[in-house]
């Protein structure tokens, strides 16, 4: 694994910001100042992130309704994301978009999507623009086990091995799809082979782990960026909230969070593991945790603060005006 | 002035700005057709009417894209290419398809530009087959652009002729939002003079088909040669109208309509839809609400009954509304008022 000190910090970053993006939404959702439905991604931090660190913004990522994940570790702006998290005008997509549709095409980042499997296809094209360019970048798209079970799904596994363009698949099972576990939900359990079936190589990674993921989609762009078609990376993992915020998860047995916390995270993982081997050392990743803290505190205080959009806002950015 | 095929405008139109632009690229169902086959022959379908023909071997199969039958994906696909950077016209073989493609259409290319705050740009054509008249029967002779036309974010184009059918989809094409493309398919054949090069029609102008004075008749697609038959028996009779084919639904050129009407007075509206929440009804509600104070008559509107398109031969003929139901409307109107 090619990792060197720069990239461990900025990967553990990346992890530790999305971590505390979503602990503090989690927090500001009960005081009712904040609008609609928000999803969040704590817990399968090492999945966005193990897969974005190898990608550039020339790379596209299609992400989910769980979207803020995904933006962070392709770049987003955090403060940008909060904004339009809280519906700012000067947010992300100036406050038409919300949590479930934060897009930065700059970014390569294709837009969270508030339709179940709607991602994978939207991908499939930009890989087709990807194959064309030439210049070796790929497209991803991220999927739950929920979205799995979508018919849209499969017909971008298929149509990407059809048309061998380089669009990586990763699948999130994390346990479940809204409330209903995937141990009922997901026909053949092992989504992997489902996908095998399509002649895709499927790489298996522990979703709780940012080095397995990370060694997983290393291989998945070895394939992908080489001309080989289309490749999957297959993470298990689990979400630590609720479907939504508000959820009161009743489908979760007693103990069952607190014990993925205890034993599982994977920021305590990633820092077990690069503090033992010497490679970064404790107070260096406490400094980070504590920056980061200042910094989602500061995107917090700044979002509440910052103007909503006038009325008039409503009938901008239309196609065609009546 | 050559004389061809609405079929062969729409054909010249791709070849054009294929070979203009790099970034437009064509996929679909059978767009070249062939692939996997054990002929080997490549373009063994050109699309099924024949529209993409030959462009595979000008351009290749990097930019003629056959796919499996998968419609979710053929439309998403196109909104991915879009959003990286193309210019792809996907095609849905029969209108019909959309419901299965429903989803990529109006909560995703649709939404784009606003939902995302101005950013994105999705230039993106989706073409399709639609209309009744070739006893295609119930899911593939539907008229659907009403509810197209209903979706904001959405551009609409119904072209009725070679010539317009043309220097439409070179404006789609280089329009950089999402545009649905409806060809009639039995309009495909309708023969018309069309020039050689490059010539581009806005959206949301109409064309003024023919000038009169006692009424004014508004139509799409097919429905306006049918009206122009209905108006050769009415001109015997002494009676002109105002012709008027909008070309697009959205935009919609309002204004030709409410002057024409503010001369004729009267105004009869044909959609081969069926009636409720019709571009119709539209057009017809319109001008209630802009141009009462001009209408000498009660509006009529011709459309297709409010059921399923019919097989037979006979129950189709008498589902489809034509040159009859039209002449009648325009009598009516003046026999009102």
């Amino acid at each position: 694994m090619q990792l060197n000190r720069d990239a461990l910090l900025q990967a553990y970053r990346r992890m530790r910001t999305i971590r505390e993006f979503e602990e503090r939404l989690h927090i500001e959702n009960r005081t009712g100042e904040i609008a609609g439905f928000t999803h969040l991604y704590a817990g399968q931090e090492a999945v966005a992130v193990g897969v974005c660190e190898h990608l550039t913004d020339k790379d596209w990522i299609a992400s989910t309704h769980r979207g803020h994940g995904h933006c962070i570790a392709k770049g987003c702006d955090v403060g940008g994301m909060m904004k339009e998290i809280y519906g700012r005008a000067d947010g992300l997509c100036k406050g038409k978009g919300g949590s479930m549709h934060i897009a930065d095409l700059d970014k390569g980042m294709l837009g969270a999507n508030a339709i179940v499997g709607g991602g994978p296809p939207i991908a499939v094209g930009a890989a087709i623009a990807a194959k064309l360019a030439g210049e070796g970048h790929v497209a991803v798209s991220f999927t739950g086990d929920g979205g799995s079970n979508q018919g849209t799904v499969l017909e971008a596994l298929n149509m990407a091995a059809v048309l061998k363009v380089p669009k990586i698949f990763v699948f999130e099972n994390n346990g479940y799809s809204e409330h209903t576990g995937a141990a009922y939900a997901l026909a053949g359990q092992d989504l992997g082979r489902r996908v095998e079936g399509f002649g895709i190589p499927v790489f298996r990674a522990d979703g709780f782990d940012f080095f397995s993921v990370y060694e997983a989609m290393r291989q998945a762009l070895e394939v992908s960026r080489t001309g080989g078609g289309p490749a999957a990376v297959y993470a298990t993992c689990t979400r630590y909230f609720g479907h939504f915020e508000g959820d009161p998860q009743n489908y979760r047995a007693k103990g069952e969070v607190e014990k993925f916390r205890e034993e599982s995270d994977c920021l305590k993982g990633f820092r077990a593991r690069v503090t033992e081997a010497g490679l970064i050392d404790a107070a260096t990743l406490d400094a980070i945790d504590a920056e980061v803290l200042g910094e989602i505190d500061a995107a917090t205080v700044a979002a509440k603060s910052a103007a909503p959009p006038v009325p008039a806002d409503v009938l901008t950015d239309v196609y065609i005006s009546y | 002035m050559p004389v061809i095929t609405l079929r062969e405008a729409l054909n010249e139109a791709l070849h054009l700005e294929m070979a203009r632009d790099p970034r437009v690229i064509v996929l679909g169902e059978d767009v070249s057709g062939g692939a996997g086959g054990t002929s080997g022959q490549r373009d063994a379908a050109g699309g099924i009417f024949g529209v993409t023909k030959g462009l595979i071997h000008k351009f290749g199969d990097g930019r003629v894209i056959d796919t499996p039958i998968s419609e979710s994906c053929i439309i998403g696909a196109a909104n991915g290419a879009a959003l990286a950077g193309l210019r792809p016209v996907a095609e849905l073989m029969f209108a019909d398809f959309v419901g299965v493609a429903m989803d990529q259409i109006f909560n995703q290319a649709a939404k784009f530009r606003y939902m995302f705050g101005g950013k994105a740009r999705t230039p993106l054509v989706i073409r399709m087959s639609f209309g009744a008249g070739m006893n295609c029967a119930a899911q593939h002779s539907q008229t659907i652009y009403p509810f197209m036309t209903a979706v904001p974010g959405l551009k609409v184009v119904v072209p009725s002729n070679p010539y317009d059918a043309k220097g439409l989809l070179l404006t789609a094409i280089r329009d950089d939002d999402p545009v649905v493309f409806f060809e009639h398919k039995a309009l495909y054949s309708r023969k018309g003079e069309v020039p050689e090069g490059d010539y581009a029609i806005p959206f949301g102008e109409a064309a003024l088909v023919r000038e009169g004075e006692h009424a004014t008749i508004v139509a799409l697609g097919r429905m306006v040669p049918f009206a122009e038959k209905a108006l050769e028996k009415l001109n015997a009779d002494g009676i002109t109208c105002d012709l008027i084919d909008p070309r697009t639904t959205s935009p919609l050129d309002e204004e030709t309509i409410l002057e024409s009407v503010s001369n004729t007075g009267r105004l009869v509206v044909v959609d081969e839809s069926p009636p409720r929440c019709s571009v119709a009804s539209d057009i017809a509600a319109i001008v209630a609400q802009k141009g009462f104070r001009d209408l000498k008559a009660p509006i009529q509107i011709v459309t297709a009954p409010h059921t399923p398109v019919p097989f037979a031969r006979e129950l189709e003929r008498a589902y489809v509304p034509g040159p009859a139901q039209i002449e009648a409307a325009v009598r009516k109107v003046l026999a009102d008022g």
